[in-house]
């Protein structure tokens, strides 16, 4: 799978009530969630993003709460993946679970807001379009991958139950 | 093979002869723990599957606490959502509005929660189980949806890190101390996906209560689990519960990839200032913090233990004028105790609000939001910008004792200048 977007960049230790205030989880709906994604930090965001954009970010992206609602925010928001140094561990089995693609890279200080970066999920590559570069970074291990790969963890599930 | 709590716990719930660090394992879980936020979301998953039973409904536990009593419609609807799951389940731990409680601290006084259990909760401060001995993991909702199905989990078996506190423990300092200490030593990554053991002889004299607060407070260090080895203080708390507990420990020769030692005797009160859980400061150092609400309870510090440390300071003294005082015991046991012990007067005495259990403040979902330019001081778990209302407010994170000190004065106080 190819995911190609523009770069909207963040710092370390995104939290959750950045991603998604609680204030709006009294919904489970993804686009709604979308509209107020980041407004906390960046009021203007979720009107910035294109469909297809994605979300470079620094350490512990993630962190706090539990709320899936978090990922399906960026995902209602209309970003196509997420690239951190290294992410929460609670939003890292959410993002796996919703298959909200993502991808852990040590290089994301070389990447800037506005780039167009593409990137290669199988094979662990983020492509810097604007910048002509190519970051390889670690491919997830094979179980995660099964995971994404069937759209998410009840997909895995029912397909393991029929068999 | 030598093993660490944690990893005895996982293997014992796995089917497997053997575990390791990093390793993936499918476990079988004793609790699937979710509330009014991140219930609606896996039951409607669940609902989807075309499952129709949940895998066990004596396993299945629910609690409306978020946002309830519901604070709106579509707070309420959520709600609904659980009660009509688990009627239609015949899911026995499902607790109504006055029978409810802080899930957090409701588990374990109910003996739902026990010492060597695997607990996944759709909530991050799942791992306040830790200081059970029982391995209490916060998930998603699709990971709760998943065990409805079939009771399992997948999980990576994270490495372990041993925390020694030594030394004795001075006046006002407590478990929330303990943990805003050790956040602030290793950041709010700084046990990024692993288990942290807490040992050493500050934690064998350490009350339960006490315990509850610091395993609560490990996901704000990033980690999987915060572990306390059953002891006589543990086995006290879990007497009497129908269910076995079952008491794991490290082996001597258990492997850890860190150890932290310290000696705590000179510890003051600390505060952990905005935005992070990491950003801590003695109280003492604080100077002239001005504070327009105190916030004492929480799945942190809302035990009776934590309301008797706040009482002792509040009584016979006044909230400072223009000090919105809220005090919310965890559960309607505690509110209970609070009232028999005449703490309730004295909150109220004090000018304070004394409220039904609700996560409602903590999160900025109802009971006090805090305005533009409002700051806070509350005992509860997190301080990230906009956490209890406008992104222009600002929240300090401390113990009961000092939140109620700073209650009196109106600014962020060391408790000793109360007493």
């Amino acid at each position: 799978m190819i995911i190609r977007g523009k770069v909207h960049k963040f710092g370390d230790d995104i939290n959750t009530d950045d991603i998604i205030a609680a204030k709006y989880l009294v919904s489970t709906d993804a686009k709604e969630l979308g509209r107020h994604c980041m407004e906390t930090i960046d009021p203007k965001f979720s009107q910035a993003v294109s469909p297809g954009d994605i979300i470079v970010a620094g350490n512990n992206f993630g962190c706090g709460s539990s709320r899936e609602h978090a990922p399906l925010a960026i995902k209602g928001s209309g970003i196509s993946a997420v690239i951190a140094k290294n992410f929460a561990a609670i939003f890292f089995r959410n993002a796996i679970n919703i298959g909200l693609p993502f991808l852990e890279s040590p290089d994301v200080d070389k990447i800037n807001s506005g780039d167009i970066i593409e990137i290669d999920l199988a094979a662990g590559l983020i492509r810097n379009i604007t910048q002509g570069q190519d970051y390889k970074t670690e491919a997830f291990p094979e179980f995660l991958r099964d995971i994404v790969e069937e759209g998410g963890l009840i997909n895995y599930i029912k397909k393991r139950a029929e068999k | 093979m030598a093993y660490t709590i944690a990893e005895k716990i996982l293997l014992a719930h796995c089917g497997q002869k053997t575990i390791k660090p990093g390793e993936f394992i499918q476990a079988d879980v004793d609790v699937a723990l979710a509330n009014d936020i991140t219930a609606p979301l896996a039951i409607s998953e669940f609902k989807k599957t075309g499952f129709k039973r949940v895998f066990n409904k004596n396993k299945v536990v629910l609690v409306p606490d978020h946002f309830a009593p519901a604070k709106d419609l579509r707070s309420a609807n959520q709600c609904r959502v659980l009660a009509d799951f688990a009627r239609e389940q015949g899911i026995k731990n499902y607790f109504e509005v006055g029978r409810m409680g802080i899930e957090h601290a409701l588990l374990p006084e109910q003996g739902i929660v026990l010492p060597g259990d695997l607990v996944i909760g759709a909530d991050s401060h799942t791992c306040t189980y830790g200081a059970l001995g029982a391995y209490g993991t916060g998930v998603g909702s699709t990971d709760m949806a998943r065990a409805y199905i079939d009771g399992k989990c997948w999980l990576k078996v994270p490495a372990s890190i041993k925390f020694i506190y030594k030394g004795k423990l001075g006046k006002w300092v407590g478990g929330k101390d303990l943990i805003l200490y050790t956040i602030g030593k290793i950041g709010v990554d700084g046990a990024s996906y692993k288990v942290m053991e807490f040992c050493g002889p500050v934690i064998d004299k350490l009350g339960m209560d006490d315990r509850f607060t610091m395993s609560n407070m490990a996901i704000e260090a990033g980690a999987r689990a915060g572990l306390i080895a059953p002891d006589a203080i543990t086995r006290k708390f879990v007497a009497g519960f129908k269910r076995k507990p079952k008491f794991y420990h490290s082996d001597p020769d258990a492997v850890y990839e860190k150890t932290y030692e310290w000696d705590l005797t000179k510890l003051e009160p600390l505060v952990a200032c905005p935005h992070l859980p990491s950003n801590v400061k003695p109280a003492s150092s604080l100077k002239n913090i001005k504070v327009d609400q105190v916030v004492i309870g929480s799945c942190t510090n809302g035990r009776i233990s934590d309301l008797r440390v706040a009482a002792k300071i509040l009584k016979g003294k006044k909230a400072a004028p223009g000090v919105k005082l809220i005090v919310f015991p965890a559960t309607q046991k505690i509110y209970l105790e609070a009232v028999k012990e005449g703490l309730a007067e004295i909150f109220v005495k004090a000018g304070g609000v004394f409220s039904t259990p609700t996560c409602g403040p903590c999160l900025g979902g109802h009971m006090g939001i805090l305005a533009e330019g409002e700051v806070a001081i509350a005992t509860t778990n997190r301080n990230f910008l906009g956490r209890m209302g406008s992104p222009k407010s600002f929240v300090y994170l401390s113990g009961p004792a000092v939140a109620a000190a700073s209650a009196v004065t109106g600014k962020i106080t060391h408790p000793d200048k109360i007493s």
